[in-house]
C-alpha cells in the first residue's frame, strides 16, 4: 500500500491522533472510573503512591524502549535489577563501602552486563531474544549465589533507603518522593537524547532499517552497544530503587518485571519491530499499567482477575495500534 | 584504453570476488577519469552491482587492488568510502521508511549542532530542501519517506548521494523507476556535477540513456571485463554484442494483433480517490493493452484497484461478461488475474526463501501431497521456469535475495505464470532488466497473448509501450486521456496526452 500527499485524509489524521493519544485517553478514562468507584483513588497521597510504586518500572521501561527501538529486546532487566539490588546492598553491608561508591560500581556492573548482551547479539550473532533470555537466567542465578538465597537487610543504611521512601519538599508541588524525581530525570534526559542527538536519530534509523543505516555510514554496532549498555544500567538503577523501597535486597525481587516493561512500552506505542515509538509514550504506558493495578487493588479485585484484565488491556491496545497503522497505509 | 593512468581518479585492478557457488567477478579492471561520466553496462548478473559495492566498502574483494588518486586504498566500510569521497546510490532503494526525507538524506552525516552530539536540525532541513529543489522536487522534507512514491524516493536517494562533496558518485540504476522528465532533471544535475570535476559511474539498462549521458563505457559479461571505450566509438549493436556476447537482432518484434473478439475483462466507471477516476475499458482475449502516463498519473493505483489491493469506491468489473466482486487480491486471483507489481522487493518476493519456493509459492497447495510439500515437483516446476525465462541462478535452491535485480524480476513473473492466468497485469515489467532479457520478456508476453491471455502492461518506457502493445491507453491525473494505435502513434503523441495537453476528439 502506498499513500501520497494528496491522500492524507482525515482518516490518517484521526488515526495518528488516536495512536499517539490512545494511551492517554485510556489512562484518563481509567482514572475517572476509579475515582467514581473509590474516593481514595484521587487523593494526592494515592496518586503520589502510584508514581512512587512505579518509579522503578518506568526507569526500566525507558531502557526497554531503547532496545526495542533498535528492533531488539532486553529480557534480562528483571534479573539485572535483582542482582544490582543485592550487590549494591552487599557492598555496603558486607564490605563496608560508602553508599556513593556502591552505586557507581552497581551502575557500572549494569552497563557491563548490557555490553555483554550487546556483544552476544552483535558479534555472537545471537537473536536479541535468546541472548537476553540467557542473561535473564544467568543474572538470577548470580543473585541467588551472591545472596545465598537470603535477603540482605538495609535497616539503618539511611542514605540508601532515603531513595526508596524519602521525600523532597519542592515549592508549589509539596512533598515529592525522591524515587519519582530520579525517574523523572531519567525520562527527561533519555527523551531529550533520543529526540535531539545523532545517537537518537541513529537509534531510529537502525530500528527502521539496519542495512540502510549501515550503508549510510551509521556506526551501527556502537549505537547498539550503547543501547544495550544503557538498558542494563537503567535496570540496575531501577533495581536499587526497588531495594530502597523494601529496605532490603530480595533475591526474588523483580521477577517478571521485563514483561511489565515490554507491556508498558507496547501500550505506549513502541513497536516490537523497531524504529517507532518514544520514551514519553512508553512512560504513559508504564503509568497505565500502574494505575490499572492500583485501581484494581483499591477495588479489591482478586489477583487472578487483575492479571486477566491486564492481559485484555494489552491485547486491545496492540489491536488498536495495528488497526490505526493499517489505516495509515503501512 | 587510456594511456596516461597517472591522471586517473580511480583504478580498479584485477578485482576478484566470489560468493558461495558463484564467481561474481574475475580479474576486472576499470579506470575512471576525473570529471567523466562512465557508463557501466552488462546483463543481469554480470557483476556490476558487486563491483560497485566493493568500491563502496560494502563487500571486500577477494583479490585485486584499488588505486584512488594514485594511491592504494583500503575500502573496508561504507564510512571509509564516504571519507575518501565516494558516495553511492544503491540499486535497491535504501531509505528508512519511518524517517523523514531530511533525516534520510543526511543520515550518517548529520550537521553538528552547538552542543556536541546534537544535530543542527534547522541547517539539516534547509540543506535538504535546497538539494531537493535543485533536483526539481518540492516535497515536505519532514514527511516520512514511506509516504512518497517510488519515483520520489528515488530522487531522495539521488539527493542523499549529492548531499556531500563526493569526488565520485556511483549510481546503480538510478533511472529504473523514473520517467523521462525526472531523468532529464537527473541528467542536468549529472552534467553540472561533471563540470565541477566530479566523476560519476552510471549504471543503466536503458541504452538510450547511456548514449545520451556517458563519456566512456565499460562493459562486463559474466563477471569479466569485456571492453572499455569512448562512447563515440560505439553504437547500439556493438554495445549489445559486447553485453550479450552475440547479436540480438530486434528487441521489439512486431507481431500482428491476435486479439480475439471475446472480451475477457471489462471495467466500467471504476473510481477510487484522486488517482482512479472514471476508468472504463475492455480487454480482449489475447490482447496486449499498454498503459502509459507520467509518474503519479495513477497507473499503479488503477491496476491495484482492479486487482483488489485497494477496493474500488464505485464501478464494476466483469470477467468473461460476468460481473464479479473483487475487494481483495485473492478474489482477483480466483478470477484468473495475475499481477506483477512494480515494487518487486517490497511486494513481489519472499526475500529469505529459495528461488524454487518463490516460483512455486502460489501453487504450493497443489504441490502438497497429503501433508508434505513435494519438493521434487517444486524443483522441477522451478527448473522449468528457470530454463524458460533464462533465470541466472546457480541452482533452484539459491536464496532469491542473492540474485541480481533482473533475475529477481524473472522469478516474480514466473510465479504468476505458474497459475496460467486469464488476465496478467504487469506494472513496469522490465524495470532493471537487461536488453537480452527484455527481448525475452517481450517475446514471453507476446507468446502469452498468442495463447489467449489478456495482458495489461503499464510502463514508463514509451518505446516499450509502442513496441509491444496492440493498443495504448494514456493516463493523466487518474483518468484516461487518450487511446492510440501504436502502429501509428509516436512517442510525442503519447507524451502530449500524458501531460494533459491532448485535445479531446483527435483520436489517432
Ligand atoms: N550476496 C550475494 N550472495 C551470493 N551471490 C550473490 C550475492 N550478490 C550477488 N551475487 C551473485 O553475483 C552475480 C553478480 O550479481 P550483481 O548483482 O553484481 O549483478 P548486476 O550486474 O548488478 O545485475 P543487475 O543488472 O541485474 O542488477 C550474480 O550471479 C548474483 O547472483
Ligand atoms: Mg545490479
Amino acid at each position: 500500500m502506498r499513500l501520497n500527499s494528496r491522500d492524507l485524509s482525515w482518516q490518517v489524521i484521526i488515526s495518528a491522533l488516536l495512536r499517539r493519544g490512545m494511551v492517554l485517553i485510556v489512562l484518563v478514562a481509567l482514572m475517572v472510573y476509579f475515582t467514581s468507584q473509590s474516593d481514595r483513588f484521587l487523593q494526592q497521597r494515592n496518586l503520589i503512591n502510584i508514581l512512587e510504586q512505579n518509579a522503578a518500572l518506568i526507569i526500566i521501561t525507558v531502557g526497554m524502549t531503547l532496545t526495542m527501538l533498535i528492533a531488539g529486546i532486553d529480557l534480562s532487566v528483571g534479573s539485572v535489577a535483582a542482582l544490582a539490588g543485592a550487590i549494591s546492598a552487599g557492598l555496603i553491608v558486607n564490605n563496608g563501602l560508602p553508599f556513593g561508591v556502591s552505586v557507581v560500581i552497581t551502575l557500572a556492573m549494569g552497563f557491563g552486563i548490557g555490553l555483554i548482551n550487546g556483544s552476544l547479539i552483535i558479534w555472537g550473532k545471537l537473536p536479541p531474544f535468546i541472548a537476553t533470555l540467557a542473561m535473564l537466567g544467568i543474572g538470577r542465578g548470580l543473585t541467588l549465589v551472591y545472596t545465598e538465597g537470603r535477603p540482605i537487610s538495609l535497616n539503618g543504611v539511611e542514605e540508601y533507603t532515603f531513595y526508596g521512601r524519602g521525600d523532597v519538599v519542592l515549592p508549589l508541588l509539596g512533598e515529592i518522593p525522591v524515587s519519582v524525581l530520579v525517574a523523572l530525570a531519567v525520562v527527561i534526559i533519555s527523551g531529550v537524547v533520543l529526540s535531539t542527538t545523532r545517537f537518537g536519530l541513529h537509534v531510529y534509523a537502525i530500528g527502521g532499517n539496519e542495512e540502510t543505516a549501515r550503508l549510510a555510514g551509521v556506526p551501527v554496532n556502537r549505537v547498539k552497544m550503547i543501547a544495550y549498555g544503557s538498558s542494563g544500567m537503567l535496570a540496575a538503577l531501577g533495581g536499587m530503587l526497588l531495594t530502597a523501597r523494601l529496605f532490603s535486597a530480595q533475591p526474588q525481587a523483580a521477577v517478571g518485571l521485563e514483561l511489565d516493561a515490554i507491556a508498558a512500552a507496547v501500550l505506549g506505542g513502541v513497536s516490537l519491530f523497531g524504529g517507532v515509538g518514544n520514551v514519553f509514550g512508553a512512560v504513559t504506558g508504564g503509568l497505565l499499567v500502574g494505575v490499572l493495578s492500583n485501581g484494581m487493588n483499591l477495588l479489591r479485585l482478586a489477583s487472578f482477575l487483575q492479571q486477566m484484565i491486564q492481559g485484555v488491556v494489552l491485547v486491545l491496545a496492540v489491536a488498536v495500534d495495528m488497526i490505526t497503522k493499517r489505516v495509515e497505509g503501512l | 584504453m587510456i594511456s596516461d593512468d597517472s591522471q586517473a581518479l580511480l583504478q580498479l585492478q584485477n578485482i576478484n570476488k566470489s560468493f558461495p557457488g558463484v564467481q561474481a567477478l574475475k580479474d576486472v579492471t576499470m579506470t575512471v577519469l576525473p570529471g567523466e561520466i562512465h557508463g557501466l553496462l552488462g546483463e543481469n548478473g554480470a557483476g556490476k552491482s558487486t563491483l560497485m559495492k566493493i568500491l563502496n566498502g560494502v563487500y571486500q574483494a577477494d583479490a585485486g587492488s584499488i588505486m584512488w588518486q594514485g594511491q592504494a586504498i583500503d575500502l573496508n566500510s561504507p564510512q571509509a568510502a564516504q571519507q575518501s569521497g565516494i558516495s553511492m546510490i544503491h540499486q535497491e532503494l535504501a531509505l528508512v521508511g519511518y524517517l523523514d526525507a531530511g533525516k534520510n538524506i543526511f543520515l550518517g552525516r548529520e550537521p553538528h549542532g552547538m552542543i556536541p552530539g546534537t544535530i543542527n536540525w534547522r541547517k539539516m532541513y534547509a540543506d535538504a530542501r535546497h538539494i531537493l529543489e535543485e533536483l526539481g522536487l518540492t516535497i515536505d522534507v519532514k514527511r516520512p519517506v514511506r509516504f512518497f512514491s517510488i519515483a520520489q524516493r528515488q530522487m531522495i536517494e539521488v539527493a542523499k548521494a549529492l548531499s556531500f562533496d563526493a569526488r565520485l558518485i556511483i549510481m546503480d540504476e538510478p533511472t529504473s523507476s523514473l520517467t523521462d522528465r525526472e531523468v532529464e532533471t537527473l541528467f542536468y544535475q549529472m552534467r553540472s556535477l561533471r563540470e565541477q570535476g566530479v566523476s560519476i559511474i552510471f549504471i543503466s539498462h536503458r541504452l538510450e540513456e547511456i548514449f545520451e549521458i556517458c563519456d566512456r563505457v565499460t562493459v562486463l559479461r559474466d563477471g569479466q571485463w569485456v571492453a572499455t571505450s569512448p562512447i563515440e566509438e560505439l553504437d547500439r549493436d556493438i554495445l549489445i554484442k559486447h553485453m550479450v556476447g552475440r547479436e540480438v537482432n530486434q528487441i521489439y518484434e512486431r507481431r500482428s494483433n491476435q486479439a480475439s473478439e471475446h472480451i475477457v475483462l471489462e471495467v466500467q466507471n471504476l473510481n477510487r480517490g484522486a488517482r482512479v477516476k472514471d476508468i472504463s475499458f475492455q480487454l480482449r482475449q489475447g490482447e496486449i493493452l499498454g498503459i502509459a502516463g507520467l509518474v503519479g498519473a495513477g497507473r499503479t493505483e488503477m491496476l491495484e484497484t482492479i486487482f483488489g489491493v485497494h477496493p474500488a469506491k464505485s464501478g464494476t468489473i466483469a470477467i468473461n461478461g460476468k460481473p464479479v466482486s473483487i475487494r481483495r487480491p485473492d478474489q482477483a486471483i480466483k478470477q484468473g488475474i495475475g499481477f506483477v507489481t512494480e515494487d518487486r522487493k517490497g511486494q513481489g518476493l519472499f526475500p529469505v526463501m529459495t528461488v524454487a519456493a518463490n516460483i512455486a509459492m502460489t501453487r504450493l497447495t497443489e504441490l502438497v501431497r497429503t501433508v508434505f510439500v513435494n519438493w521434487r515437483e517444486v524443483n522441477s516446476l522451478a527448473e522449468d521456469f528457470i530454463k524458460r525465462l533464462d533465470i541466472r541462478t546457480p541452482s533452484p535452491q539459491q536464496n532469491v535475495r542473492n540474485l541480481s535485480g533482473g533475475n529477481q524480476q524473472k522469478v516474480v513473473i514466473s510465479r504468476w505464470l505458474t497459475l496460467n492466468p486469464r488476465v496478467l497485469i504487469l506494472d513496469e515489467p522490465t524495470r532493471g532488466i537487461d536488453v537480452g532479457a527484455k527481448s525475452e520478456i517481450y517475446r514471453l508476453i507476446q507468446q502469452l497473448a498468442a495463447d489467449g491471455v489478456g495482458i495489461i502492461m503499464a510502463s514508463s518506457e514509451l518505446p516499450e509501450i509502442l513496441g509491444v502493445s496492440d493498443r495504448v491507453l494514456v493516463m493523466h491525473e487518474g483518468r484516461f486521456a487518450g487511446e492510440f494505435d501504436p502502429k501509428q502513434a509516436t512517442q510525442d503523441d503519447l507524451m502530449v496526452a500524458a501531460t494533459g495537453t491532448y485535445q479531446e476528439g483527435c483520436l489517432k
